[in-house]
C-alpha cells in the first residue's frame, strides 16, 4: 500500500509540468493553432521564472520567499506568452506555416533558455543560476495541519507543492470555460470552422491571439515548474528535455479535454519515475525510454480508434485567410 | 435603413492598412526582402549582444574569424556543415511531401548504431574498404527503417508523424545511453563510454577533412536531380501539394509516402555513418547533437532547394563554430547559436508574407470613401 501511495504522489509531482504543457496546448489547439513550440515556450518559462525570482532576491538582497515565487509564476507566464505571441504574429497575421513556426519557436526557446541560463549563471558569484533557500522553500511540498496527517488520504491529497493545486485549478477552470461559457463555445467554433465563426460575427483573429498567448503562458508555468521544483531552483541546461513534446502528444491522449489531461499527465508522470518504485530488473536507461514509447503507443491507439466526438478541432494546423474562403 | 447605415459604416472604416496578393514578384525583389529580413535578424542579435555589454561588431567579427581564421577552424566549420547539409537533404525530401519528419536526429542515431555495431564487433572479419562499404550499407538500411516505421503508420492509419518521428529520436537516444552504460561499455565498471573504432573503420581524409564532404556534395546533386527530374520527385511534390489530387491522378499515395520516408531516413542513416566513422570515431549520445533539428531550419530557409542548402548549412555552421569562439573570447554562451538561428528563422518565416502580399496603406480620406 505504501508503495502505491508513494508512487501516486511521485507521479503527480512528476506529471505536473506535463499537465501545464498539455493544458496550454489544448487551449491553443482549440483556436485552430497547432503550436509545436511547447518545448520552446517551456524553456522560456523555465528560465524567466528562475530569473524573476532571482531578480526579486537581488533587488531587495533577501533570500526570496513568497513574493519571489509569485514573481516566478508571473514571469514564466509572461515569457511563455511572449513565445506564443511571436508564434501568433507569424501564423495569424503573417500567415506563416504553423508547423515550421512551431519548430522555430522550439529552437528559439531552447536557445533562449540555455543562453540566459548561462548568462545569469556566469554573472552570479557561485557560477550557476540558483535561487535562495526561502524561495526554494515556497516550492516545497506543503503541510496542512491535521489534513496532511490523515493516513494515506492526507498524503494522497494534501502533500504537494502549490503549483500542483494551481495546475488542477487551471484544468477545472478550462473545462468549465470550454464547455459552459459563451466565450469558450465561441473559441471552439473558431477552432472547428473559422469561416463559419467569422460569418457569425466572432473576431477570429482576436480569439486565436488570446487563446494561443494564454495557452503559451500556461506552458511557461509548466517550464518554471521544471526549473524551480524538479531542478530545485538551479538552472540546468536542457532541463526541459522533451517534456514539451510529450505534452503535445498528451493533448492527443487527452482527446482535447482538460479533465482527461489530468489523467494523462498522471500516467506519464508515473512512467517517468517508475524505475524508482517498481523494480523490473531492467537497466535504468531502458526505463527512461518508457514515456516516449508509451507516447508512440498512445498515438497509434488514439489514431486507430478515431471517433468524431473526440477528434482534433477541425481547422487545427490550417491558417485562416478571410480572403480565400 | 439598417442596411444603408451599416454600409456607410463599412465605407468610413476603411482599414489603415490592407493586403493584396501580389500577382508576381521578380526574384530580385524577393531576394531583397529576404536579405532585409536576414539583416533585421542579425540586428536583433546585435541588440542582445549590446544588452550584454559587448560590442556587436567585434563579436560578429570574432565569429567570422573564429570560423574562417585558420586552417583548423575552417576544417572544423566544414566538419559541422557536413552532417547539417546531409540531414537537411533528408528533411527536405520529407517536407516536400508535407511529411513533417522531425526525426532526422533519431534516424541519424539509428544509422550510427548500426555502423558502430559493425565497426566495433566485426572489424576483423573483412578488409578495410569492404568494412567501410558494409558499414555504409547497414547504416543506410537502419536509418531508412527507422524512418520507415512512422511512415507506415502515417500511410496506413494517418497517425501524426511529427510526434511519432520525434519520439523515435528519444527512443534511439535512450538506446545509445543503454549501450554505452551496458553491453557496449569499453571497460566494464569504468566510465560509460564506447571504445574508439579500429583504423580500418575510419573514413579516409581528403584535404584534411574526412571524405564525407565529397559524399554529401554528391548527394546534393543526386537529391536535386531526384526531386526535379524523376517521376518519383514529381510524385512527391504532388502528394505535398494535395494528397487528394495525387489520389485522383491515380498515384499510390501510401507507397509514395513509405518510399520517400525510407529514402529520407536512409540519408540520415548515412549522416550517422559519416559522424561515427569520419568525425568522432566512436558512438556517443552526442553523435547527432541536435543536427536533425537545425536541419529543419536549413531546409526551410533554402525553400527545400538542395543547391541553396549548401550555402545555408555553411552559414549556420559558421554561426555555430563562431558561437563556440565567442564563448571563449567574450564569455557569451555558445547557445547563442540556437538563439540566433531561431531569430533568423522567425524573420525569414515572417518575410515570406511580404513576398506573397503587398501592403496598401490608407490614402486620403476622400480617396478611401470613393472606393
Amino acid at each position: 500500500m505504501d508503495v502505491i501511495v508513494n508512487l501516486f504522489c511521485a507521479a503527480v509531482l512528476a506529471g505536473t509540468p506535463l499537465l501545464f504543457g498539455t493544458l496550454g496546448e489544448i487551449l491553443t489547439e482549440k483556436s485552430g493553432n497547432l503550436n509545436l513550440g511547447v518545448e520552446g515556450m517551456m524553456f522560456m518559462g523555465a528560465i524567466s521564472g528562475l530569473a524573476g525570482a532571482l531578480f526579486y532576491e537581488n533587488l531587495f538582497s533577501v533570500p526570496g520567499g513568497i513574493p519571489a515565487a509569485v514573481l516566478a509564476v508571473v514571469f514564466s507566464f509572461l515569457f511563455g506568452m511572449l513565445g506564443a505571441l511571436i508564434y501568433s504574429f507569424l501564423t495569424v497575421t503573417l500567415r506563416a506555416n504553423q508547423n515550421v513556426t512551431g519548430l522555430a519557436l522550439t529552437i528559439f526557446g531552447t536557445g533562449f533558455g540555455n543562453f540566459f541560463g548561462d548568462v545569469i549563471g556566469g554573472r552570479s558569484a557561485s557560477g550557476y543560476a540558483a535561487v535562495g533557500a526561502a524561495t526554494k522553500a515556497v516550492f516545497q511540498n506543503i503541510r496542512i495541519p491535521y489534513l496532511s496527517d490523515i493516513p494515506y488520504l492526507g498524503k494522497l491529497l494534501f502533500s504537494y507543492n502549490f503549483l500542483v493545486y494551481l495546475g488542477i485549478a487551471v484544468a477545472v477552470t478550462m473545462a468549465v470555460f470550454l464547455n459552459k461559457t459563451r466565450t469558450g463555445l465561441n473559441l471552439r467554433a473558431v477552432g472547428e470552422d473559422p469561416a463559419a465563426a467569422d460569418a457569425a460575427g466572432i473576431n477570429v483573429t482576436k480569439y486565436k491571439y488570446f487563446a494561443t498567448c494564454i495557452g503559451g503562458g500556461i506552458c511557461g508555468i509548466g517550464g518554471m515548474y521544471i526549473s524551480m521544483v524538479i531542478c530545485s531552483g538551479v538552472w540546468v541546461n536542457n532541463c526541459v528535455s522533451g517534456m514539451g513534446w510529450i505534452a503535445v502528444a498528451l493533448v492527443i491522449f487527452a482527446t482535447w479535454s482538460p479533465s482527461r489531461a489530468l489523467l494523462g499527465s498522471l500516467v506519464f508522470g508515473g512512467l517517468s519515475i517508475m524505475r524508482m518504485y517498481i523494480p523490473l530488473g531492467i537497466p535504468s536507461q531502458i526505463y527512461d525510454i518508457f514515456p516516449y514509447l508509451a507516447t508512440v503507443i498512445v498515438l497509434i491507439a488514439t489514431g486507430i480508434r478515431q471517433s468524431r466526438e473526440h477528434a482534433i478541432p477541425k481547422s487545427t494546423g490550417v491558417n485562416y485567410f478571410r480572403e480565400e474562403r | 435603413m439598417n442596411l444603408i447605415r451599416s454600409r456607410s459604416a463599412v465605407e468610413k472604416k476603411e482599414p489603415f492598412v490592407r493586403m493584396v496578393k501580389r500577382s508576381g514578384i521578380t526574384w530580385r525583389k524577393a531576394y531583397l526582402i529576404r536579405a532585409l529580413a536576414l539583416i533585421c535578424a542579425l540586428l536583433t542579435g546585435a541588440l542582445i549582444i549590446l544588452l550584454l555589454g559587448h560590442n556587436p561588431v567585434s563579436v560578429y567579427a570574432d565569429m567570422i574569424k573564429g570560423s574562417f581564421g585558420s586552417r583548423i577552424s575552417r576544417i572544423e566549420t566544414i566538419k559541422i556543415a557536413i552532417p547539417l547539409l546531409g540531414s537537411s537533404l533528408c528533411v527536405a525530401l520529407a517536407f516536400k511531401m508535407k511529411f513533417w519528419n522531425i526525426g532526422a536526429e533519431g534516424q541519424i542515431l539509428a544509422g550510427a548504431i548500426a555502423a558502430s555495431y559493425i565497426a566495433l564487433f566485426h572489424h576483423q572479419s573483412m578488409p578495410g574498404p569492404l568494412l567501410l562499404i558494409f558499414m555504409f550499407l547497414v547504416a543506410v538500411l537502419a536509418g531508412g527503417l527507422w524512418g520507415l516505421i512512422p511512415a507506415v503508420f502515417k500511410a496506413r492509419f494517418n497517425i501524426n508523424e511529427t510526434l511519432f518521428t520525434l519520439m523515435f529520436n528519444y527512443i534511439a537516444l535512450g538506446f545509445i545511453n543503454y549501450l554505452q552504460n551496458g553491453p557496449w561499455k569499453e571497460i566494464p565498471g569504468g566510465f560509460p563510454k564506447i571504445a574508439m573504432f579500429a583504423f580500418d573503420a575510419r573514413l579516409p581524409k581528403v584535404f584534411g577533412v574526412h571524405i564525407g564532404w565529397i559524399i554529401v556534395l554528391a548527394l546534393v546533386f543526386l537529391v536535386y536531380g531526384y526531386m526535379k527530374y524523376t517521376k518519383h520527385g514529381y510524385e512527391i511534390s504532388v502528394v505535398g501539394e494535395s494528397s487528394n489530387t495525387a489520389l485522383y491522378a491515380g498515384m499510390n499515395v501510401r507507397k509514395i509516402i513509405i518510399r520517400t520516408m525510407f529514402i529520407s531516413g536512409a540519408i540520415a542513416g548515412l549522416v550517422g555513418f559519416m559522424q561515427v566513422s569520419g568525425s568522432d570515431y566512436t558512438l556517443t549520445n552526442y553523435t547527432a547533437n541536435g543536427v536533425g533539428f537545425t536541419a529543419i531550419t536549413v531546409a526551410w530557409l533554402s525553400k527545400l532547394n538542395p543547391l541553396i542548402m549548401v550555402a545555408v548549412s555553411a552559414f549556420l555552421a559558421i554561426l555555430q563554430k563562431g558561437s563556440n569562439r565567442i564563448q571563449t573570447d567574450f564569455k557569451i554562451p555558445a547557445s547563442a547559436a540556437s538563439l540566433l538561428t531561431g531569430t533568423i528563422l522567425f524573420f525569414m518565416l515572417g518575410c515570406e508574407f511580404f513576398i506573397t502580399y503587398k501592403l496598401i496603406f490608407r490614402k486620403g480620406q476622400k480617396n478611401g470613401r470613393n472606393r
